[in-house]
């Protein structure tokens, strides 16, 4: 093999100004090639050097064949938004190597597979051309699978490149394969062929390099959509209907991984729990209904066309006081919009999800440990509440490894809420009637089928009903009703999670979000004390609002509500709850399908405060 | 059958010590003489007959006029008036709460084959211990006399013209979706409905019956084939049915090789008294070869279609405790405390 020299530059970077763990690596590969795995295995080691780290995959609607990216962020300070500035860009698809070539900022690094027969056309940059074919063609790998290890060239040119520890490779293999050694020696010896080859052929020219820190043994890297099925699991969940759909299938599939494990009775071996793949979104919510009707933990997880379908059966829910819980892992609308990208784009059709008056109740889990927590907790704030909890994750939660605190056991015990069976009915028996509000805070008992006591029976319905269930017109009746489930979602404030807040001292402006945001608003807020701007951050975690989340707009001259979508959703709530606070909040809401950044947040703010 | 006596008054019970206004439901808010009534009669008689437990009945349906009448029977059983077309997704997941309990669906044409049609080859093709009911009268009720996905093609209604499509046959979209029991009969054979109700009740997966049920007031014109006349007139029942529990001996003597016994999975067995064909209903293919027939000889044909009694239900697929799920704690639904490390360390 003869020494390849990288491209001559005129402008070569300072070797002197190393930039240890603080840069961003993209990679672009073609859909179906097998890169997901080079990628998690790439981000899986630097999490194991204990570097923070994050990674985002940027994918098409596609099984095989269309471009795809994915990001990787490297911060030695935790800040782990996605950036829009690439320092070292890998290019494997020759359809977007021109785009990825653009990508790379001034001085950055570009690897290259070396059979792309284009021109690099940038002497701003350090090109590093890698022999991606002669590797894969020279491994073990059977012809079959050579396009898949083709992928973990460019890891072993990397690892060599940035000095990324191979024994973590390794590590990280075994995770990705069980530990079953055939896939994992071949495509290791592919990364230890592509290092020793880059050892030998490539000069060192750009700065970017990292080192083993000791900032990640509290962390654990998960996905939104495991940790939401985990705590669903942990909730007691028993019944889970669904119907496939892009980004949330991955969560009922986590659910029939983990439910056999953990979910057997010791001593049959029989389940407590069942799951259904429905024949669409209508009757997956319709089953959900049933069995949260007959007492059982149940759930739905789907995106938003799928909540579209389910609109019905949530306006029933909702009505006939239905518990159950509703994930919604959100992509991009309206209609069929972009399936793979992310958005917060669903709040405000949820949040009034069914027609007439109708308030759900809605949590926003903020991080991939909040999603195990609201897994769990949902059902009992449904139960609690005898309403349907809906769960608003994204799919940047749902589909993408965050490092993330480790998931812990409940701290409470379970919540069954106001569920009379035949010895509890007995004792309230001439008080009792299924809606009726024995307790004045709106929430009546409820009976469910199987309990044989013969007054616990009753006939749920969508129509208009009497305290005893029974068919009712009468207009006295109907506004007690109304006035009933008003009650009870107002006293709800006190039942869901409160906001998460976070001060600084005289700081007059706030920050308000999310979800997922959180990681870009704060790397935004370092960026803007540094720029002499101090901010406060409350991050809300669910509809209704807390007292804290007024209280927290009220001590703000100026509060600045960031989300991921384009009407400003979560300002337009705010407003309606808050109107004399109308002018004090100033929505910053922006999508295009990609996670948030800090530079984003940071130059509408700075922007809208010079004004 | 035993005799209790109540205030000084002799009241006929049955095994259960229950009477027959243990049964009952509410009046019916339905028009005089709509086949439904009748439906709702046999349901209460086919439960007292059967010594069914209220409680252990959980009563469906979706919404139109068929849809209102599980009011109208077993008072003391829960039941669930859902949404237009979803009856058996409710069902579905309702009576995974409890497995021991036997679902109760009424539907009607509407509610079925049209808005239903997804839900109701899929709650078939899952085998969901359910039983079935469409009172089918080809009309649409409630909103006025609108032709139905079941009304015959020419059918004329008023105000609504003449129905221009091919009917939607119930009973052989159940058959084709595998379904494990299919019966047809007619509101105006009352005893029929009620043997055919009692072999669903004790059918241990999905029992589909479409009963013709005429509406009085949009669709019983003479020759309109969901009419009383009509029925009365084309009627060609493929057997005399009767039910006999399992611990009782079949008490009728018939001449050998006159009827035709089908073993239900519980032991109970379905006698068939042969009429003018001899009709074998676990035959599949003797089942859509019927059904065929009967739209060549412009027929009712009624009686049990078709019946498996040997496939699982869903219960049985899902390998579910013996306790009821519903009735499960804390201490069988969340995992031990030493399990979360373990979690743990399975993420990376």
């Amino acid at each position: 093999m003869s020494v390849q020299q990288p491209m001559a530059r005129t402008d070569a970077p300072d070797k002197d100004r190393d930039q240890v763990n603080d840069f961003s690596i993209t990679v672009g590969t073609v859909n179906g090639s097998g890169s997901q795995t080079s990628n998690l295995t790439l981000l899986r080691a630097l999490f194991k050097m204990g570097i923070p780290v994050s990674g985002k995959n940027l994918f098409p609607s596609n099984i095989q064949g269309l471009p795809t990216w994915y990001t990787i962020r490297v911060n030695k300070d935790g800040f782990l938004a996605r950036r829009e500035e690439h320092e070292i860009v890998v290019a494997m698809n020759p359809t977007t190597f021109a785009e990825d070539l653009e990508k790379v900022v001034p001085g950055g690094a570009f690897f290259y597979a070396d059979d792309i027969k284009l021109e690099v056309n940038r002497d701003d940059v350090v090109a590093y051309p890698m022999p991606v074919k002669d590797i894969s063609r020279n491994s073990d790998a059977p012809s079959s699978l050579r396009t898949y290890v083709a992928n973990m060239v460019y890891v072993g040119v990397l690892a060599h490149m940035l000095g990324i520890d191979l024994d973590k490779l390794y590590q990280a293999l075994d995770f990705h394969f069980k530990g079953k050694l055939k896939p994992i020696d071949l495509n290791f010896n592919v990364i230890q062929t592509a290092a020793d080859w880059a050892r030998d052929n490539l000069e060192k020219q750009d700065p970017y390099r990292v080192e083993p820190m000791d900032a990640t043994h509290d962390y654990i890297m998960a996905d939104g959509n495991t940790a939401a099925a985990l705590g669903s699991i942990y909730g007691g969940v028993q019944f889970i209907s669904w119907y496939p759909i892009t980004p949330a299938s991955s969560l009922a599939e986590s659910l029939v991984q983990y439910l056999p494990k953990l979910r057997k009775d010791p001593e049959t071996g029989k389940n407590t729990f069942a799951v259904v793949q429905a024949e669409d979104e209508l009757a997956a919510i319709g089953m959900a209904v049933g069995a949260g009707w007959s007492g059982l933990r149940a759930m739905t997880s789907t995106s938003g066309p799928g909540i579209s379908l389910m609109t019905e059966f949530a306006g029933l829910a909702y009505f006939a006081e239905v518990p159950l819980v509703i994930w919604d892992v959100q992509r991009v609308g309206p209609s069929t919009g972009l399936p793979t990208r992310t958005a917060q784009g669903d709040l405000t059709f949820i949040h009034f999800l069914g027609h007439g008056d109708t308030e759900q109740v809605v949590l926003l889990p903020g991080s991939v440990t909040e999603c195990f927590e609201f897994g769990w907790k949902a059902f009992d704030i449904a139960e609690r509440l005898q309403t349907p909890v809906f769960v608003l994750s994204d799919l940047d939660f749902g589909m993408n490894q965050w490092m993330t605190p480790p998931f812990e056991y409940p701290d409470k015990p379970m919540d069954r809420g106001k569920i009379l069976w035949e010895e509890d009915l007995e004792k309230i028996r001439d008080e009792w009637a299924r809606y009726k509000d024995i307790d004045g805070d709106g929430i009546p008992y409820r009976t469910v089928p199987g309990n044989r006591h013969p007054e616990a029976s009753y006939f749920a319905r969508g129509t208009g009903h009497d305290e005893n269930a029974r068919y009712s017109e009468d207009a006295a009746n109907w506004v007690e009703l109304l006035g009933r489930l008003k009650q009870k979602y107002q006293n709800a404030c006190e039942v869901v999670p409160p906001p998460m807040v976070d001060t600084v001292e005289d700081a007059r402006i706030g920050i308000i979000a999310f979800g997922s945001t959180e990681p870009a608003i704060k790397e935004a807020r370092h960026q803007l004390a540094e720029a002499g701007v101090k901010t406060d951050f409350m991050r809300v975690r669910a509809i209704p609002f807390s007292q804290e989340v007024e209280d927290f707009i009220h001590q703000h001259a100026r509060n600045y509500v960031v989300e991921m979508n384009r009407d400003g959703q979560l300002h337009q709530l705010l407003t309606l709850e808050y109107p004399d606070r109308a002018m004090n909040m100033i929505s910053v809401a922006y999508t295009d399908g990609l996670p948030m950044t800090a530079r984003k947040v940071r130059e509408t703010i700075k922007a809208e405060e010079a004004k | 059958m035993a005799d209790q006596t109540t205030t000084g008054r002799r009241l006929q019970v049955n095994l259960v010590g229950l009477s027959k206004s243990d049964y009952r439901g509410n009046p019916t808010t339905l028009c005089q003489g709509c086949g439904h009534n009748s439906i709702a009669s046999q349901i209460i008689a086919a439960c007292y007959d059967l010594d069914i437990v209220p409680e252990d009945v959980v009563k469906f349906s979706g919404i139109g006029c068929s849809s209102k009448s599980p009011t109208y029977f077993l008072n003391r059983s829960f039941g669930f008036n859902s949404l237009h077309g979803r009856m058996p997704s409710i069902a579905t997941g309702a009576l995974f709460g409890d497995h021991t309990l036997k679902g109760l669906g009424v539907s009607g044409d509407g509610d079925t084959a049209s808005i239903g049609m997804g839900q109701f080859k899929h709650v078939i093709r899952r085998n969901m211990r359910l039983v079935y009911i469409v009172e089918n009268n080809g009309v649409y009720g409630l909103t006025k006399g609108q032709f139905s996905a079941t009304a015959e093609e020419g059918l004329q209604l008023k105000n609504q013209g003449t129905n221009p499509y091919m009917p939607v046959d119930i009973a052989w979209e159940a058959l084709v979706g595998n379904a494990t029991f299919v019966a047809r009969s007619f509101a105006g054979d009352p005893k029929q409905v009620r043997e055919l109700l009692k072999a669903a009740l004790h059918h241990d997966g999905i029992a589909v019956l479409d009963i013709i049920s005429p509406c009085v007031t949009f669709n019983n014109k003479d020759e309109a084939v969901h009419s009383y006349a009509w029925g009365r007139e084309h009627e060609v029942a493929l057997h005399e049915l009767s039910y006999v529990p399992p611990a009782e001996d079949i008490l009728v003597d018939y001449e050998e090789g006159e009827t035709k016994e089908v073993t239900m999975h519980d032991g109970s067995t379905v006698v068939l008294k042969k009429l003018e064909r001899d009709y074998d209903p676990t035959s599949r293919s003797d089942a859509l070869r019927v059904l065929e027939e009967a739209n060549e000889c412009n027929c009712l044909i009624t009686g049990l279609i078709y019946i498996d009694p040997e496939q699982p239900s869903l219960s049985d697929i899902y390998n579910l405790t013996e306790k009821p799920l519903n009735r499960l704690g804390e201490k069988e639904l969340r995992p031990g405390r030493e399990t979360i490390q373990k979690i743990n360390d399975l993420m990376f």
